[in-house]
């Protein structure tokens, strides 16, 4: 099935996809040099959306440049919404109530769901499958309604404050959520039987796009792509933040290294999710949702401050260096994807191209946050 | 033995070979425990720090040219790249590049390495060699700093357009105002 072929270096021919190719989700570009329908070397161009996200936090004062977050990863926004409220309350050293720990905790992991079912219809329509995606936007839509009740937007979050949230969450959102729980289980049985058992989307993927473990750490690849390859590496376990050591789940992890792998990673991380989201709306205590005593300007002392919190893909870091201003001296964006992408370039050498497309897919890719 | 002194001990001994051949170049192997302050500068070495305040474990000043040989030792102990970032510090003429390394592992340990360069000559070498992820994130630094990495493979704009040939990121640019 994926016998080694010897390619011929003389005799290629230079193919581009993108930077407009619905494969590519986006304005990615890859030059790929080709021996027929063979990839002989692949180079990944960047930067057709780069806006230039960190000299715009020199230009801004630490709450301006919270909306900033919701435009780097349009799929999982609320994760970035945690990382960077987690290095300024950090910095600042400001307290966040338990209950806006919960609701956080309660909103990324819905927002991680909304984003995995993204990623799934997207990924099966690349393999040609067109009904999987009309089931997971019809699932996603709960979602966005859902939190469109509570953050007041669809996709563009900024919903998190420095120390707390910006609305607490009413009756009708927990019995929305209990709800969408309940239909969100059945929902993934029928996700098996439609896509996880086909034999087409099977055979496209199991074997096809090894991705090993040295590989994953000379890149520095995090998030299910590293979990498809057997390491075992969550930053929710690794470097608990906010309530996370408190709650019961488990770290999908598959060591097929193929695409199959991780896709089942993901498809695991949505039930994972799910019991997240269960046991917080159980233990949702009372109180206020952001703290009584705050300062009125966000003025960080003088120095460096790192955060890391889990996306959908991966590990989000930022670092912030501060000069004891109002407007951050150096915030660095560390994005997942970034990471996860490099390693294409590398990895689909003798691949057919079929093949690598398919491959693009199970890494997920959601390109504002890689071009920033 | 925990990671942190693992860590410690193989790139302190990296101090204490590499330190000997300049003359100006005074670093200290041994661990210091207090921060440093604002007054004087940082003494090349090893510099623990408070993980809840500040986020990160180990801070590492290292000349450029014991980099290579720090993140060889590093990637042998398992870390692996996040990213690699600059900072511009226009008063002490100076642009700083950090490298943060992390674990994939249930023993936490933050390593963010710094070297210091001259803003009118910087100089650093590629560490592509070691971590093959680098290349984009020295292709994005130079993009943004003007930081020069020798040896790079493939010296081109990543993020900035092709022909760009300015540094947005350092404090002295300026963009052109469109009205």
């Amino acid at each position: 099935m994926n016998k080694p072929i010897e390619l011929q270096p003389d005799e290629t021919f230079v193919l581009n996809v993108g930077p407009q190719h619905p494969a590519t989700h986006g304005v990615l570009r890859v030059k790929m040099t080709m021996d027929g329908e063979y990839i002989y070397d692949a180079e990944t161009v960047l930067g057709y959306i780069h806006r230039m996200h960190e000299k715009m936090a020199e230009n801004r004062t630490y709450p301006q440049y919270m909306p900033n977050m919701g435009r780097l990863d349009y799929l999982s926004a609320m994760a970035f919404n945690h990382g960077y409220a987690l290095v300024v309350e950090r910095a600042c050293e400001i307290e966040v109530p338990e209950r806006a720990e919960y609701i956080r905790v309660i909103t990324v992991e819905l927002n991680r769901i909304s984003s995995h079912l993204v990623w799934l219809g997207a990924f099966v329509l690349d393999l040609g499958g067109f009904t999987p995606l009309m089931y997971c936007f019809d699932d996603r839509e709960q979602i966005l309604d859902l939190l469109e009740s509570v953050t007041g937007s669809r996709l563009t979050y900024c919903y998190f404050r420095f120390g707390g949230i910006y609305n607490d969450i009413d009756d009708d959102f927990i019995v929305g959520t209990q709800a969408f729980i309940k239909r969100m289980r059945k929902e993934l049985k029928m996700y098996a039987k439609l896509v996880t058992g086909n034999v087409i989307l099977r055979r496209r993927l199991e074997g096809h796009g090894m991705i090993d473990r040295d590989m994953c750490l000379r890149y520095g690849a995090t998030g299910p792509v590293a979990r498809g390859s057997g390491i075992n590496y969550d930053v929710r376990k690794n470097e608990p933040y906010s309530i996370y050591p408190e709650i019961d789940f488990d770290v999908p992890v598959y060591d097929g290294c193929d695409s199959m792998a991780r896709y089942l990673v993901r498809m695991d991380e949505i039930e994972q999710s799910l019991r997240i989201i269960e046991q917080s709306l159980e233990k949702l205590p009372e109180g206020e949702v952001n703290p009584k005593k705050k300062p009125k300007i966000i003025k960080p002392p003088a120095g460096d401050y790192y955060a890391a919190v889990e996306t959908a893909r991966g590990n989000f870091g930022i670092r912030l260096v501060s000069d004891g201003s109002k407007t951050p001296y150096r915030l660095k964006l560390r994005s997942p994807t970034y990471s996860n992408m490099h390693i294409f370039d590398e990895a689909c050498r003798g691949m057919l191209i079929a093949d690598a497309l398919a491959f693009m897919g199970s890494l997920d890719l959601v390109i504002p946050e890689m071009d920033r | 033995m925990t990671i942190h002194h693992e860590t410690i001990q193989a790139l302190s001994h990296l101090f204490q070979t590499v330190a000997k051949p300049g003359p100006d170049s005074a670093e200290t192997s041994q661990v210091e425990n207090e921060p440093e302050s604002d007054e004087t500068p940082r003494k090349n070495g090893i510099l623990e720090r408070d993980y809840q305040s500040c986020g990160f474990h180990l801070d590492i000043l290292l000349d450029p040219d014991q980099l290579i040989e720090a993140t060889t030792i590093l990637f042998k102990l398992d870390f692996y790249l996040e990213s690699i970032t600059g900072v511009d510090w226009i008063k002490d003429n100076q642009l700083e590049v950090v490298y943060d390394f992390s674990r994939y592992d249930f023993e936490l340990c933050r390593i963010a390495i710094r070297v210091k360069v001259p803003r009118d000559n910087p100089l650093i070498p590629s560490i592509t060699k070691v971590y093959t992820g680098a290349n984009w994130h020295e292709r994005e630094t130079h993009d943004f700093f003007g930081i020069k990495f020798q040896n790079h493979p493939n010296p081109t704009p990543l993020l900035l357009p092709e022909d760009a040939d300015f540094h947005p990121l350092l404090k002295d640019f300026k963009h052109e105002q469109t009205d």
